[in-house]
């Protein structure tokens, strides 16, 4: 096992009497793309400036590249930060700008150049470096932040939020465009998000955040399908939630029935009240004439709302309170069900989770 | 209605001051109408009298000083105020502002009494220039106030973060964007300090300045005509100025790309 390149030990951070931090852990690969994800509030960008070193931490220590940087300033540690606004510096042009960190960099003119025309050119912004930096797009902005960012190689570029400002269709584009950059410069990027698509888009680890304090670090596909906490489940993408009853190693869940708790994913299993939850799209809607591959739940529709390519429907389950929500792909000439309708549902104990 | 009451308002406002130029250039000394005729003797006049050319070197010299002690006090509290949190701030800042609504003759006295009983100081100019630097400062302090309030604090973060000193900061990043600030509250501060004279009545020394220079001929009937055409030359000087510092205001402003919310005139 290679030394991770950032390590994080016992981060807290008070501001007053109010913990932002309550005693983060973690370790960062080089080459990485993390992500941490959490609500407004979560201490995620509190946690990527400690990185920075914007913020001192209270307790804990900041380790990259093997060493202790808990109390370097931002100027003497291998980040650099693409900031939520950009912070494009107005009164200088694109290429000022990208070349402003090189001021301080060893080398000749021409050498300095040359890298910013680079930087330019991976960012898609070959040829602006004339323009006046007050005169670019939401989205040329950001792209000159990361050029100035990256053409200093750090061991580390830290983004912070940095596509909230962008439409949608803009967003998605740079989505992919950080995908690629990434890979390209193989510089460990850490990405701070609230949007859960964004971060399961783009990273190949994710923390995610709650009230100062990390809930779950795993992959994409691991944070989605298995889920450490109903929080974690809720935050990341949809789950209908059950309520269940543990009575030794059976469980009933209500509208899906009785099964021995083993056969369900669980996080801990304890006696009594508990609730068990499933994504929309492991459970499948039987239409007229289809068997099911797995178990079935009875119920009524209650709710339909049409996607185009996909079908969302609230189904009331037999026993159940709550109507669960299921996703089904539109399959061409067959008719899409309707409200009220008798709905029999197919679904398999391996896609439901048990949650304490 | 509203408009004859607007314009009956300004003429009330801003004819007395048209009368300094009409007799400025009025051919007798007797301030009154009927005119008698065109002249340009009192403008000449200005030109020989070696008091005046005294006193009005003392004036600049009083103005550069306090402009650039009030903007170097203005940019540190301006930029204390809009970055940072501290206990007493609002009240610290409240006394900052406070001598822009104190009476300026409470000023005067209080400051005579602290110079000479308390400090034991010999009036001079130096004096007029640390008074000057008081009512200066609150006009510095609000045009930095906006200066500091429009420039992003990631700015500076981002040129830290790119490798700079907090001082390399200040200088490449932060005084260039808030320049026409700094301009702008040079400027007005000047004129401030210019045109003042309660202040520098009671504190000045033996060299007076301008304004308490004008004040002394007006002693002398003859001489009121003279007194007019320096009014001239104050005003054009003055309005100048401040045409200046809000040309320049808004040139930063659109150099940095930045929406205009209204300037401090």
């Amino acid at each position: 096992m290679t030394e991770p390149l950032i390590r994080l030990k016992g981060i807290h951070k008070y501001y007053g009497d109010y913990h932002a931090l309550r005693g983060i852990d973690l370790d960062i690969r080089a080459g990485e793309f993390f992500s941490l994800l959490g609500p407004s509030g979560c201490g995620k960008t509190t946690l990527l400036r400690t990185i920075a070193g914007f913020e001192d931490v209270s307790k804990g220590t900041v380790v990259i590249g093997g060493q202790d940087m808990t109390a370097l300033p931002p100027n003497k540690r291998p980040t650099n930060m693409v900031f939520q606004s950009y912070a494009i510096f107005p009164h200088l042009t694109v290429a000022q700008n990208v070349g402003f960190g090189l001021r301080k960099a060893k080398g000749t003119s021409e050498e300095k150049a040359k890298r910013v025309a680079e930087a330019l050119q991976m960012v898609g912004l070959a040829g602006y470096g004339d323009r006046a930096a007050h005169a670019l797009s939401g989205g040329q902005r950001q792209r000159v932040a990361l050029a100035r960012a990256l053409v200093l190689r750090p061991k580390v570029l830290l983004l912070d939020e940095p596509l909230s400002a962008l439409d949608k269709k803009m967003r998605e584009q740079m989505q992919v465009e950080l995908i690629r950059l990434q890979r390209q410069v193989g510089i460990t990027f850490i990405l701070v998000t609230h949007d859960q698509e964004e971060a399961l888009v783009m990273s190949d680890r994710i923390a995610v955040m709650f009230e100062g304090d990390v809930a779950q670090i795993a992959e994409a596909e691991t944070l989605y399908r298995r889920p450490v906490s109903r929080r974690v489940a809720e935050f990341i993408g949809t789950m209908n939630f059950l309520p269940a009853t543990v009575g030794g190693d059976e469980v009933v869940v209500a509208g899906l029935g009785r099964m021995p708790v083993s056969s369900l994913q669980n996080t801990a299993t304890t006696e009594g009240e508990s609730v068990a939850g499933f994504r929309p799209e492991t459970a499948t809607l039987l239409f007229p004439g289809q068997e099911a591959t797995d178990r079935i739940a009875e119920g009524t529709v209650t709710e339909v709302v049409y996607y185009g390519d996909m079908t969302y429907y609230d189904v009331r389950l037999t026993g159940a309170a709550d109507p669960v929500r299921i996703s089904m792909r539109n399959v061409f000439g067959r008719p899409v069900l309707e409200i009220g309708a008798q709905a029999r549902l197919s679904w398999s104990p391996g896609a439901v989770t048990l949650f304490r | 209605m509203l408009r004859a009451y607007t314009i009956a308002f300004l003429i009330f406002l801003y004819a007395p001051i048209l009368l300094l130029p009409v007799f400025a250039f009025n051919d007798g000394t007797v301030i009154a109408f009927p005119l008698d005729g065109f002249t340009t003797k009192w403008f000449e006049e200005l030109w020989t009298n070696a008091e005046l050319h005294a006193a009005l070197v003392n004036s600049l010299l009083v103005a550069c000083a306090s402009s650039v002690l009030a903007v170097l006090l203005g940019i540190a509290a301006a930029r204390a105020n809009i970055r940072y949190k501290f206990p007493g701030k609002t009240a610290a800042m409240g006394l900052i502002m406070l001598p822009l609504v104190l009476p300026e003759i409470i000023v005067a006295v209080s400051l005579l009494v602290v110079a000479i009983r308390i400090l034991g100081l010999d009036l001079s100019l130096w004096t007029v220039v640390a008074a000057h630097v008081l009512i200066c400062t609150p006009f510095a302090v609000a045009i930095l106030n906006a200066s500091f309030q429009s420039l992003d604090a990631s700015l500076e973060e981002a040129a830290i973060d790119l490798g700079f000193t907090r001082g390399e900061t200040f200088r490449l990043i932060t005084l260039p964007l808030i320049m026409p600030g700094i301009v702008a509250a040079l400027l007005i501060s000047f004129t401030i300090s210019l045109d003042e004279f309660i202040i520098a009545f009671f504190l000045t020394g033996s060299d007076p300045t301008l304004p308490v220079y004008i004040w002394s001929l007006l002693r002398f009937p003859r001489l009121i005509p003279v007194v007019m055409a320096l009014g001239t030359i104050l005003m054009v000087v003055s309005i100048s100025i401040l045409i200046l510092a809000e040309w320049n205001r808004r040139r930063g402003l659109r150099r940095a790309g930045v929406a205009d919310k209204g300037g401090f005139l």
